[in-house]
């Protein structure tokens, strides 16, 4: 016993930079805050209370950060704490701030209660809708607030993600990022069923993707004896142990950070939870989990099998090219606007996925350009489809779009150009995002890469040409829908994702130099 | 002086602001006199910048730059060689004449004039600054952003297929870009391996390209090939032409044949002659066989043509031909014969496409069987479509006929074949003009849209055909037309004069001895 506690006495705690990881203790704290709000608080005040916790976490949380980032405490290219699970360097804080200002526009979108009378989540989603019940249901409660500590918990998992600098600590952020929003997938007021089935097929693949991700990071174990990236690419320098363990176990691994980041082929999901969440969910989803995956991606790529990158190289082209052609030929034949957005997503994740391979600062700095780039339009894009409504709830239907200009013209001018964005014309944050990183991709060889990728561009350009012609140049349908005027908070959330697109495209520098100030550190 | 160029690209720009606004887009009449004011204030800034231009003087004037993206050697640069004044005064000079033709025009129900003549002083702002920019990269940008408001004017005020054509002619244009995009980048990227830093400012690449070796240069070259051969339009990347003129209203199709397709044959000029000299000249063949194809084949279908504004297309595919026979030729005479022939190109064929416009107008059909006769009731604009006519065909005394000449002389050293074959399209012209013009204007009154009653071949007393003659607005626009045809024709000099000093030095960047200087 005495020798015993002498040991435990020999252990010394691991030293925590508490500074450095403010920000992702913020978000946590809150979110378990919110939980009790959530236990506790009469039904009429969650709301209000829940918004305002949710917001100032975020804006606390970005206040830390700037401290952080700026203070004279952080070291010049940051630090690894708790005992060496997280990584706080510059790529990590620039990923942190871009989850945090998407999330806080995600937010905005899922507090509306102004477009949808009592918001766009339902509380018993076994209830039928139509019947009495359900009609009870909504006059009872205000609005179901499960899914602000929801967003927040799902939040500090994207964070911890982006940061996670060994395998078990990525996988833990992993199941924290994706558990809440398996749920908040389900809770759709309108079209339920459909919402129900995105709900279980997102939870069902996701499970097998996160079983692959653990069933690789248990073969790399086996491989290098350690989690940590540093130990893997130590390992992987000249040593004769089996490189099957070794291949396996990063197919395996690559296979489940490919899925949550939607790249094609392992994009089966994306279509149908993107049609099937609440829209509000669906622009989070989009936004933030692309954020987080590629931070993972990025991070495992460049720090635990960059020096095997011609053995893999071949591969992820391979993946990259049919996650392109995927998204842009899949995307014409789609008839659903959410839809359309799912397969521009996979396109998306292809020419994110050649800045991540190029393996090179500027790959770094301009796959994290892409992502702001990304994220803030798709904010934008979802808040704008679920103003557009009928009385089934929103209409989604390409059809139902048919003129929208002459009704609508403010949305439909908003629409048309975040779908140019989109789509990469020049003069929107979407243009500069693919000239950084095909940029990056021809400087590191990969220019049959960009070739092929400005060939899916073309492409795809072709979809969001068809719905800005349905939206001006057709006639409206006579019972085509309407669009609601929106409320503060998704004006506010549509005003910055546009802003954004539009400032990005016109003065990138502030980003690009943030984006590029420094390296992973492992 | 470089204010003058600036305020040529801001002018525009305000102006489309103005007229969009919503108390004009209620008051048509009101927009469209703010439109023309607009309009005529950038002509009168554009002569002031040929009279500020020097023509002995440096190869880029009235420069200025500011940076933009100073990551990625990004600058906001304007200024103008010869060639590039040349056609930002052409822009001047047809903007407001194509508001004028369309004065009377009846835009589609719900749309406003005030939303419309935005579009096109906004198409005037961006395609005067892709004349005018000297980045590469700045260029790219508005070579891109140039399709948007095209594609709103076909796409919003077009003919029947109109959707099908804006969207067709946007793709087309739009993946030549991207391809184009992929070889700047490769150009910074060697500029960044060479000199150690990344640029995209025109005059620095040209240096830099220029020393990598031939098969690099033909790499970058296609990228930027195949923008400018959809642009201008070459055989076989002509497809989208005939139906983006056959479904745009008729001052727009003025724009697109008169102006945009330019960019294709002037970014030929700026970009693939002084940056790939090697490449140039190692594919020179394939392009002059894809020229030659282009006169032959744009003649021949333009003969067959049932269409009127399809007729035009295929015109311009022709002249195009032409155009591109004369810049790969690489002497000095076939060179400046192309830049001239791209502003007579504009003057007359924009001439044609109006008088055309003013034929539909008042037959109602572009189809060319369902007119006949019409001299007998309309012939002040049977003359005009004789006279655009002619100088479209390049008889001698118009415009056309000096720069036709110039470029068919100064290939003939150096591509004698091509040259040979490319002069049959000079035949063919003089047959699909005055076949047209036979069969629209001459014999008895007939024809479908002429007639109010009876069938085709019909004959009625000329008194009671609703057609009428060249009204005064009519006039007034062709007018300048005119005096810039025979004035051009009779004296090119002024042209000639600002234009050959930027092509010698294009040329002397390809590297090429000159036959023709040499021979004296």
């Amino acid at each position: 016993m005495t020798s015993f506690l002498a040991q435990v006495e020999k252990i010394t705690p691991p030293e925590i930079a508490y500074g450095l990881i403010a920000p992702v203790l913020i978000v946590l704290g809150a979110a378990c805050v919110s939980v009790l709000l959530e236990a506790f608080l009469p039904k009429h005040q969650r709301w209000t209370a829940q918004l305002l916790l949710s917001l100032l976490t975020i804006v606390g949380a970005g206040g830390s950060l700037i401290a952080t980032a700026v203070g004279d405490g952080f070291p010049p290219q940051g630090q690894i704490t708790l005992a060496g699970t997280i990584a706080v360097d510059k790529p990590a804080i620039f990923l942190w701030a871009t989850l945090l200002v998407l999330t806080f526009g995600a937010i905005l979108l899922i507090a509306d209660r102004s477009v949808e009378p009592g918001g766009a989540f339902v509380a018993q989603a076994a209830i039928r809708p139509g019947t009495v019940q359900d009609r009870a249901q909504v006059a009872k409660t205000g609005m179901q607030t499960e899914v602000f500590p929801l967003t927040l918990f799902a939040l500090s998992g994207m964070m911890v993600f982006v940061a996670a600098n060994d395998l078990l600590t990525m996988f833990i952020a992993l199941e924290v990022l994706s558990l809440p929003l398996y749920l908040m997938c389900g809770l759709a007021r309108r079209r339920r069923l459909l919402s129900q089935e995105a709900a279980v097929k997102y939870f069902l693949l996701g499970a097998f993707a996160s079983a692959f991700f653990l069933y690789g990071l248990a073969l790399l174990y086996g491989y290098a004896g350690s989690v940590r990236l540093s130990d893997i690419a130590n390992a992987t320098a000249g040593t004769n142990r089996s490189d099957t363990l070794l291949f396996a176990g990063f197919g395996l691994l690559v296979v489940g950070l490919l899925f949550k980041a939607s790249v094609g082929p392992f994009h089966a999901w994306t279509p149908d939870v993107y049609q099937g969440a609440p829209t509000p969910i669906t622009a989070f989803m989009a936004a933030c989990t692309k954020v987080a995956a590629f931070g993972g991606i990025l991070r495992v790529l460049t720090g635990a099998f960059a020096d095997t990158q011609w053995e893999w190289r071949g591969v992820l082209w391979a993946v990259a090219v049919v996650s392109m052609v995927i998204g842009a030929v899949l995307g014409l034949t789609q008839t659903d606007v959410k839809r359309m957005v799912a397969y521009s997503s996979v396109a998306h994740a292809g020419f994110l996925l050649i800045g991540s391979i190029a393996l090179s600062p500027s790959g770094l700095s301009g796959t994290m350009f892409y992502l702001v780039a990304y994220g803030f339009t798709t904010i934008a894009v979802f808040g704008v489809i679920s103003l557009v409504r009928n009385a089934d709830g929103e209409a989604t239907h390409l059809s139902q779009w048919a003129g929208l200009a002459k009704r609508s013209p403010v949305v439909a001018g908003v629409f048309t150009f975040l779908l140019l964005a989109l789509a990469g014309i020049p003069l929107t944050s979407g243009f500069i995002g693919k000239f950084v990183v095909f940029t990056a991709a021809i400087d590191a060889g990969l220019t049959p890469l960009v070739v092929i990728a400005l060939v899916a561009s073309a492409v795809a350009a072709f979809f969001y040409l068809r719905v800005i012609v349905l939206m001006y140049f057709s006639e409206p349908a006579p019972d085509g829908p309407t669009v609601t005027v929106p409320g503060a908070f998704t004006t506010i959330a549509i005003t910055l994702g546009a802003a954004v697109t539009l400032a990005l495209g016109l003065w990138p520098d502030f980003v690009l130099d943030w984006a590029g100030a420094g390296a992973f550190i492992f | 002086m470089s204010w003058v160029l600036i305020a040529l690209l801001v002018l525009p720009l305000v102006g489309a602001l103005v007229v969009s606004l919503p108390f004009l887009r209620r008051d048509d009449a009101k927009a469209k006199l703010v439109a023309l004011a607009f309009s005529v204030a950038e002509l009168l800034l554009a002569v002031v910048l040929w009279i500020t231009y020097e023509p002995g003087g440096p190869r880029l004037q009235l420069t200025s730059s500011v940076d933009w993206i100073a990551g990625f050697g990004v600058h906001l640069s304007f200024g103008v060689d010869g060639i590039a004044l040349v056609m930002i005064a052409v822009i001047a000079v047809l903007i407001p004449l194509v508001i004028g033709a369309g004065w009377a025009e009846k835009l589609p129900s719900g749309r406003s004039a005030g939303g419309y003549l935005g579009l096109i002083l906004l198409q005037e702002a961006i395609t005067v600054a892709v004349f005018a920019a000297t980045d590469v990269f700045l260029f790219y940008v508005l070579f891109e952003v140039m399709l948007i408001p095209m594609y709103f004017l076909i796409g919003g005020y077009g003919g029947a297929r109109r959707q099908y054509a804006a969207v067709k002619f946007f793709l087309y244009s739009f993946l030549g870009g991207l391809i184009m995009l992929a070889s700047a980048i490769g150009c910074y990227v060697l500029a960044q391996d060479k000199i150690g830093k990344g640029t995209f400012d025109w005059a620095t690449l040209v240096t830099v390209v220029r020393e990598a070796d031939t098969s690099t240069q033909i790499w970058l070259f296609l990228g930027f090939f195949l923008a400018f051969a959809i642009k201008a339009p070459l055989v076989p990347f002509h497809t989208w032409l005939p139906d983006a003129a056959a479904e745009a209203p008729i001052g727009v199709t003025v724009i697109v044949v008169g102006i945009l397709d330019k960019v294709g044959t002037f970014g030929m000029l700026r970009y693939n002659l002084p940056m790939f000299p090697e490449a140039s000249k190692a594919l020179a063949p394939v392009v002059l066989v894809l020229a030659v194809a282009g006169v032959l084949y744009g003649s021949l279908l333009a003969t067959g043509q049932r269409d009127m504004k399809r007729f035009l297309a295929y015109v311009s595919i022709a002249h195009f031909g032409f155009i591109a026979l004369g810049i790969f030729s690489f002497t000095s005479q076939a060179g400046v014969g192309s830049v001239s022939y791209m502003l007579n190109h504009s003057i007359s064929t924009g001439m044609l496409i109006l008088v055309i416009g003013m034929v539909i107008a008042r037959g109602g059909s572009t189809s060319i069987a369902d007119y006949g006769g019409m001299s007998k009731v309309a012939p002040l604009l049977a003359g005009m479509l004789l006279l655009s006519g002619l100088t479209t065909l390049s008889l001698p005394g118009t415009n056309s006929f000096v720069s036709e000449f110039l470029v068919l002389i100064g290939s003939y050293p150096t591509q004698p074949v091509y040259t040979i074959l490319a002069t049959l399209g000079m035949v063919l012209a003089a047959l699909y003009v005055l076949w047209l013009y036979q069969r629209v204007m001459t014999g008895p009154l007939r024809g479908t849209a002429l007639l109010s009653t009876g069938g085709p071949g019909a004959t009625v007393d000329p008194e009671k055909a609703p057609i009428t003659d060249l009204n005064k607005r009519e006039i007034a626009v062709l007018a300048p037309l005119v005096a810039l045809v025979l004035l051009l024709g009779f004296y090119p000099q002024p042209v000639l004069d600002v234009v050959t000093p930027s092509v010698g030095a294009t040329l002397s960047e390809v590297g090429v001895t000159d036959p023709v200087q040499e021979g004296k």
